[in-house]
């Protein structure tokens, strides 16, 4: 059991390429942390750098307050599911969660002891003299797991270790993961594509882009206070909308309409020289069928008229996609080349559809040209150059939105560091 | 209709090829083998199949040290420079399929080289070296050079198999407290047994059928192996031609490595990597 630094850690192949670009995270002793990003952000790079399976370039790395760069993965006391999973084929499962312990020359009756209590606590004894190639994907996943819990190390490092197995399967897994680790309390690194295994997961999540860490902060905290653009289409499912937005005087022009801000918002805007044009975001869920709105609630938001393209009924909601009317909007072009550079384009969202989450009681059909409604409360707004949440009071992990009143997911701002934005967006 | 008249069709075609191929191979084995039963007498006649049956060939074999101790020198070269090659090349295939180091391609080129040197060529000099050294007429005399052919093979056969072993095994090996050379001898070995057992067969059957540097890097039996030995048999007199000696002599050295084949040939199996990473 330990706990786990990355001081600006920097991995650079020797072909130049930078994969890993000074990352900062301290894992505490028995805790849960994901490392989460598209392929070929460096997550995985960065988790076999924990392990020792691949050259530090620069920085320091500490298990357990020891620097460990140089020591081979045999000395780092620490234990890795592969995604693969990367059995021994030609041992049984016994022997294979055995294997650890047999080069550390362990007794043989302690071996068998902690062998038979991994297969326990994992379902696996019926198994145990099975080969790898005998046993189904969801056993060969949980052979895995046990070669790394009789170890019993300081810290477990999954490399997506759920990814090939079915998803049902997966869901099934992923309870059992997180059972195992309160169970053992040891410290854990996940890596994982995943935003959702990410969100149900970990204590934290850390997520990534091309090798720079975006934001380390509780799921929730991800959720509502993504610190630009790149976390805020990542995280979520649906993802993100985005839109463009012109600063006016009385508040944000966008497709949807027009989105009221308080007046100290529109100064902090002004005042951080993002320019007219914004990108603006909305979560799926932020907005709903106008006719189910309570009177209450109306306020609160925009009532604008769409034309729904597809409906998606999954019985608890229903998904309503329509586009935006780009006539109105401002120029996309040069939006979407913003959106790519600060990171956009690597969510997956697209900048002509709005995906809306709302009511399955409701009536709207497709090809309908429906009223539908948009809590104003919930927007997010980017700065296109930098992509940086604009409406982020400040940086600080940990910190809380503060509320403009109890049903608000998140709201305003406060100056975020290097610019100076404010406060508080209450609406109409 | 028609693609079922055409599979069949192609079937017998290739069956026939089979036996074509089988039966053109086989009749000089077979004749071999009705040679070394016909007596000295009757060794001429043109009957295929012989008249009189006789053991007295292979009795005078194998009661001559002149044939015993060069099968000995056979089996016993075979066998050391076989060990010695495998290891060789197991370690350098590994090399090559796992690591980048400076002067890989070099090194890959190089035993190309040797593999495509006219052995002919090499024969006078070796035999010059060996003398000067003191190694001709030893077994490492034999040896060295034979090792030193097998290797190309060996390293491309086995380069195959490597690269073959997922990588992440030797991963999981090493983040189970694995040292470099623990991971290679208990998990990549084992798994690439089904390929050290064809590059043993492969380098065997070259070392026990090869002739050349036999008979030119040998002078008596201490060292001379099988293949050669056959070419210093005698007749009964200085002009008869011992052709059934011959022929039994050389049913006797095939019986070895038709054993060596059936042995191992059940161990290469395929998929022994099955069930190491998912699919």
């Amino acid at each position: 059991m330990a706990e786990i630094v990355l001081n600006h850690i920097t991995k650079r192949f020797p072909d130049g390429a930078l994969a890993v670009n000074d990352v900062n995270l301290e894992i505490a002793d028995g805790e849960f942390v994901i490392l989460v990003g598209p392929s070929g952000c460096g997550k995985s790079t960065t988790l076999n750098m924990i392990a020792g399976l691949e050259d530090i370039t620069e920085g320091e790395l500490r298990i357990g307050g020891k620097v460990v760069n140089d020591k081979a993965p045999k000395d780092r006391d620490i234990a890795m599911v592969f995604q693969s999973y990367a059995l021994y084929p030609h041992m049984t499962v016994r022997e294979n969660m055995g294997f650890a312990l047999k080069l550390a020359k362990t007794p043989k009756n302690v071996i068998d002891e902690k062998v038979s209590e991994a297969a326990r606590i994992l379902d696996l004894t019926q198994h145990l003299d099975r080969k790898p190639a005998n046993l189904s994907g969801g056993q060969r996943q949980r052979v895995a797991m046990g070669r790394a819990i009789v170890r019993d190390p300081a810290a477990f490092l999954m490399d997506e270790p759920l990814s090939n197995l079915d998803a049902k399967l997966r869901v099934q897994m992923r309870t059992e993961v997180s059972r195992i680790q309160r169970r053992l309390g040891t410290t854990m690194v996940y890596v994982t594509h995943d935003q959702t295994e990410a969100m149900t997961l970990g204590d934290r999540v850390a997520v990534m882009r091309t090798g720079v860490l975006q934001q380390v902060a509780s799921p929730q905290e991800l959720y509502d206070r993504p610190v630009n653009l790149f976390v805020a289409g990542f995280i979520g499912s649906p993802a993100m909308n985005f839109m463009a937005g012109t600063i006016e005087s009385e508040g944000l022009r966008t497709s949807i309409g027009h989105i009221p801000v308080s007046g100290a918002v529109r100064q902090a805007l002004e005042r951080s020289n993002v320019g007219r044009e914004i990108i603006v975001g909305i979560r799926p869920e932020s907005f709903e069928d106008a006719s189910m709105v309570s009177a209450e609630t109306r306020p609160h938001g925009i009532t604008f008229q769409a034309t729904i393209d597809v409906i998606e009924s999954l019985g608890a909601e229903k998904y309503v996609y329509f586009s935006q009317d780009l006539g109105q909007a401002v120029n996309v072009a040069e939006l979407e080349e913003l959106a790519r550079d600060s990171g956009r384009a690597d969510t997956g969202a697209t900048t002509e559809t709005v995906v809306a989450r709302i009511d399955p009681a409701t009536r709207i059909t497709e090809g309908e040209t429906a009223q539908l409604w948009a809590d104003v409360r919930a927007v997010h707004m980017f700065d296109p150059s930098t992509g940086l949440n604009l409406t982020l009071g400040d940086n600080t992990p940990g910190s809380t939105a503060t509320l403009t009143d109890g049903t608000a997911t998140q709201e305003p701002a406060a100056p975020a560091p290097g610019q100076t934005t404010a406060a508080e967006t209450d609406t109409l | 209709m028609a693609a079922t008249a055409a599979t069949a069709r192609q079937r017998s075609g290739w069956t026939i090829a089979n036996i074509v191929a089988i039966v053109l191979a086989l009749i000089p084995v077979v004749w071999i083998l009705s040679l070394s039963f016909k007596t000295p007498a009757s060794i001429t006649d043109p009957t295929f199949f012989p008249t009189h049956w006789t053991w007295g060939n292979y009795s005078g074999i194998l009661t001559t040290s002149t044939f015993i101790r060069p099968l000995l020198n056979s089996i016993g070269i075979g066998l050391i420079a076989t060990l010695i090659a495998v290891v060789l090349a197991s370690m350098a295939a590994y090399a090559v399929a796992r690591l980048n180091f400076p002067g890989k391609q070099v090194l890959i080129g190089v035993s190309l080289l040797i593999a495509m040197f006219p052995p002919i060529a090499l024969a006078t000099p070796l035999f010059n070296i060996e003398r000067a050294l003191g190694l001709f007429n030893t077994w490492p005399g034999l040896i060295i050079p034979y090792v030193a052919t097998g290797l190309p093979l060996g390293i491309y056969t086995l380069s195959a198999f490597f690269r073959e072993i997922p990588w992440e095994l030797e991963k999981a090996a090493k983040v189970d407290g694995a040292t470099p050379a623990q991971a290679f001898l208990r998990v990549i070995a084992p798994l690439a047994a089904p390929g050290m057992v064809t590059t043993a067969i492969l380098v065997f059957l070259f070392c026990w059928n090869e002739f050349l540097l036999a008979i030119t890097l040998t002078a008596t039996t201490a060292a001379r192996t099988a293949p050669a030995a056959m070419a210093f048999f005698t007749g009964n007199s200085q002009f008869a031609v011992p052709t059934g000696s011959i022929s039994a002599a050389a049913v006797v050295i095939t019986i070895p490595i038709i054993i060596f084949v059936l042995f191992f040939q059940r161990r290469i199996v395929a998929g022994l990597t099955a069930g190491a990473v998912k699919g």
